[in-house]
């Protein structure tokens, strides 16, 4: 049986299914990105992605279209993070902390939407694979990365975008100086409130979009605590890509990858116990974070609330 | 007197917090078209209402409880310990394995033994993450949330493996529980009720994390480098050893919370894959019931109470007015980032006052000379 692991066919489907589930974790850990670089980290990512796997589900299910799913995400993270920013910016809360409350938030209120609204599990023809003539032909390749949905292309292509933002814009330039020395920032004028209600707001929205691409392009249901951790995962994929976009990106696909492998362990039968196969991308990220956070910097300012000395 | 006012208004705060989120949840039941007096009224009389419902309530405020001890001591230290999840389970996993295997011997000196091996288990997991963060710089919240993961999957590899009941392990159902535990080891109850001895246990915990927190030099160190890593360090704390210790002892009463639900009230694990599953999240709620007692170990119990309270009232409110319970998660969520919240009023009067009265004894926070006080009186 283990030799099946390694025909073609089934090679072939193990890097397909892998590039397809890293798209959740790219949308939160770009996201994630962006509001560390300015200092703030945000836990409630998972709380988040919940409530936009919930709006996605909700709306593409009642209105039959997936874009106003996505929309619909989009919108709850954002007031998410906005909830995020005021709390974390302006009350100076603990983020760490308010994290969790938002975590619990996202959790229970998706639930409770859930059971009232709709009761029992659904669920919905989401975002189909797009054919593209020519690349989605060619074999093997073809199958693993042209033959995706649009979510999935999205993800991929927030990467490049991503790095071009934060290294090459003076936005990315402001973001960055807000995290890694606000003070300074502040006096050359920089609004060290404003770089980050921005990028806790635009977090919490690719989360949003995160979680839709559960609901309603890649597993096309809801279930109450779908996510089941794979928002914290999300968090933990930025120190492991050292706050730089392409290192989340491999995070996020060797995380893919070893889950699309495990998975497929199960459908073969291979005699693994399932339940350790599982714990495996647990076990992987704690001993990359030992492997890689004493070798890299985050931010200076990260989790510390900024307050001009007066 | 402007100073007991003040002192008064911040142990307010937190209850000015959960009327906050009472409200905000009343907002939303409207939207549900659910009336919210009527949602309370049944919520408050599921957890108070007979002296059934108020024994459940305490039956429920005991993992709380536990957990919360061990969060106000990893607070304390600045260690934030999001692991209570898993070591509850690791915790209930060594306690119900010691249950199973020595059968032979008296029932109080097993029932013992599972429970130090639940403290035990709990200070392990909550050990690897600390000693991650003390000497690796790992992130302590993020790995004590892998921690959280690992725990689940390995619960749920061990009840449908090597711990699973024999009289499931023949039948098609296999459900994933373990063996009953023989009666003889089973926890007291205290009244015809489900309370069981683990609430008074809990109980006289508070007591001593107090005197741990407050009246010994470990605890004294574990807030010091809390508050002031760098002056603690100066002074000639190891600072990586109290780290290491506040997260240690914050997973044993984690796990201790594990043992005692196993041994109070259900008897045996079983799981349905999740890990709320088994604890109902009081891993997570305890930190909530911490926070609601501002990090102190006896007004975490009456915030144990309340929160355990909110919980039972949430089914009978599922009952008859038909929220769902997950209301109370949400509650819950939003007490947490309302109370985190408020501390800036807080912080705020604190300075003021400072700046008022620079004479006036200042915050406890560790000067220099206090530590280097207490340092040279140790041997």
């Amino acid at each position: 049986m283990i030799t099946e692991l390694f025909s073609t066919t089934v090679l072939i489907g193990i890097l397909a299914s892998g590039i397809r589930l890293a798209t959740p974790y790219l949308y939160a850990a770009i996201g994630e990105t962006f509001s560390q670089k300015s200092g703030v980290l945000n836990l409630g990512v998972e709380g988040q992605m919940l409530l936009g796997c919930f709006a996605a589900f909700y709306v593409a299910f009642t209105t039959g279209n997936l874009w106003l799913g996505v929309l619909a995400a989009m919108i709850v993270g954002a007031v998410m993070g906005l909830a995020m920013a005021f709390v974390t910016v302006n009350l100076h809360a603990q983020q760490g902390i308010s994290g969790i409350g938002f975590y619990l938030f996202g959790l229970g209120m998706s639930d409770l939407l859930f059971q009232r609204l709709m009761g029992t599990v659904e669920t919905v023809k989401g975002f189909q694979k797009i054919y593209i003539p020519g690349l989605s032909d060619i074999p093997g390749i073809g199958e693993i990365l042209f033959n995706q949905n649009i979510l999935v292309y999205g993800a991929y292509l927030l990467v490049p975008i991503a790095w071009f933002v934060l290294n090459k814009t003076t936005l990315g330039l402001k973001i960055r100086a807000v995290g890694e020395n606000p003070d300074a920032a502040d006096s050359l004028g920089v609004s060290v409130a404003q770089v980050r209600y921005f990028t806790i707001i635009l977090g919490g929205t690719l989360s949003g979009v995160a979680g839709a691409s559960l609901s309603i392009a890649l597993l096309n249901v809801f279930q109450q605590n779908m996510t089941s951790g794979l928002g914290f995962i999300a968090v933990a994929l930025v120190y492991f890509g050292a706050w730089k976009p392409v290192g989340v990106l491999g995070g996020a696909l060797l995380f893919s990858m070893v889950n699309s492998l495990q998975l497929w362990i199960q459908v073969l039968g291979i005699p693994v116990p399932s339940d350790i196969a599982v714990m495996m991308p647990y076990v992987l990220t704690i001993l990359v974070l030992v492997a890689t956070v004493s070798r890299v910097r985050a931010p200076s300012a990260l989790t510390k609330p900024f307050e001009r000395d007066e | 007197m402007r100073s007991r006012l003040s002192t008064l208004f911040d142990a307010l705060l937190p209850v000015l917090a959960t009327l906050a989120a009472l409200a905000v949840g009343a907002v939303m039941l409207l939207f549900l078209k659910v009336n919210p007096i009527e949602a309370y009224a049944a919520l408050l009389n599921g957890a108070f209402g007979s002296f059934n419902s108020f024994a459940e309530t305490l039956v429920k405020a005991t993992p709380l409880l536990l957990v919360a001890l061990g969060i106000c001591i990893s607070f304390r230290g600045d260690v934030i310990n999001i692991g209570g999840e898993g070591q509850m389970i690791v915790g209930a996993i060594l306690a119900t394995w010691v249950g199973l295997t020595f059968t032979d011997y008296p029932g109080w000196l097993i029932t013992t033994v599972a429970l130090l091996a639940g403290f035990l288990g709990g200070a392990v997991w909550g050990g690897i993450p600390g000693i991650l963060k003390a000497y690796f710089n790992v992130n302590e919240i993020l790995s004590t949330v892998m921690m959280n993961a690992i725990a689940v999957q390995l619960m749920n590899f061990l009840l449908r493996g090597p711990m699973i009941d024999p009289a499931q392990a023949d039948v098609a159902s296999k459900i994933p529980q373990t063996a009953r535990l023989l009666d003889i080891f089973q926890l007291p109850r205290l009244a015809p009720t489900r309370l069981h001895m683990g609430a008074l246990i809990a109980v006289g915990l508070a007591v001593l994390v107090y005197i741990l927190l407050w009246r010994t030099t470990l605890g004294y160190r574990i807030r010091a480098v809390g508050q002031n890593p760098h002056a603690s360090r100066y002074a000639g704390i190891k600072v990586p050893r109290y780290m290491v210790m506040a997260l240690l002892l914050s997973g044993a009463f984690a796990g201790l919370a594990g043992a005692i639900q196993v041994y109070g009230v259900n008897y045996r694990m079983i799981t349905d894959g999740s890990a709320s599953g088994f604890t109902g999240s009081a891993g997570f709620n305890g930190i909530v019931a911490a926070l609601f007692g501002q990090l102190h170990p006896i007004w975490s119990i009456p915030a144990s109470i309340l929160f355990g309270a909110l919980l039972v009232g949430a089914n009978s409110m599922q009952r008859i007015v038909q929220v769902p319970s997950a209301l109370i998660t949400v509650l819950n969520g939003l007490v947490v980032v309302f109370v985190v919240s408020s501390e800036i009023w807080r912080r705020r009067r604190q300075r003021r006052r400072l700046a008022a009265a620079p004479e006036e004894e200042p915050s406890p926070k560790p000067d220099q000379t206090e530590v280097q006080k207490k340092e040279e009186a140790q041997p």
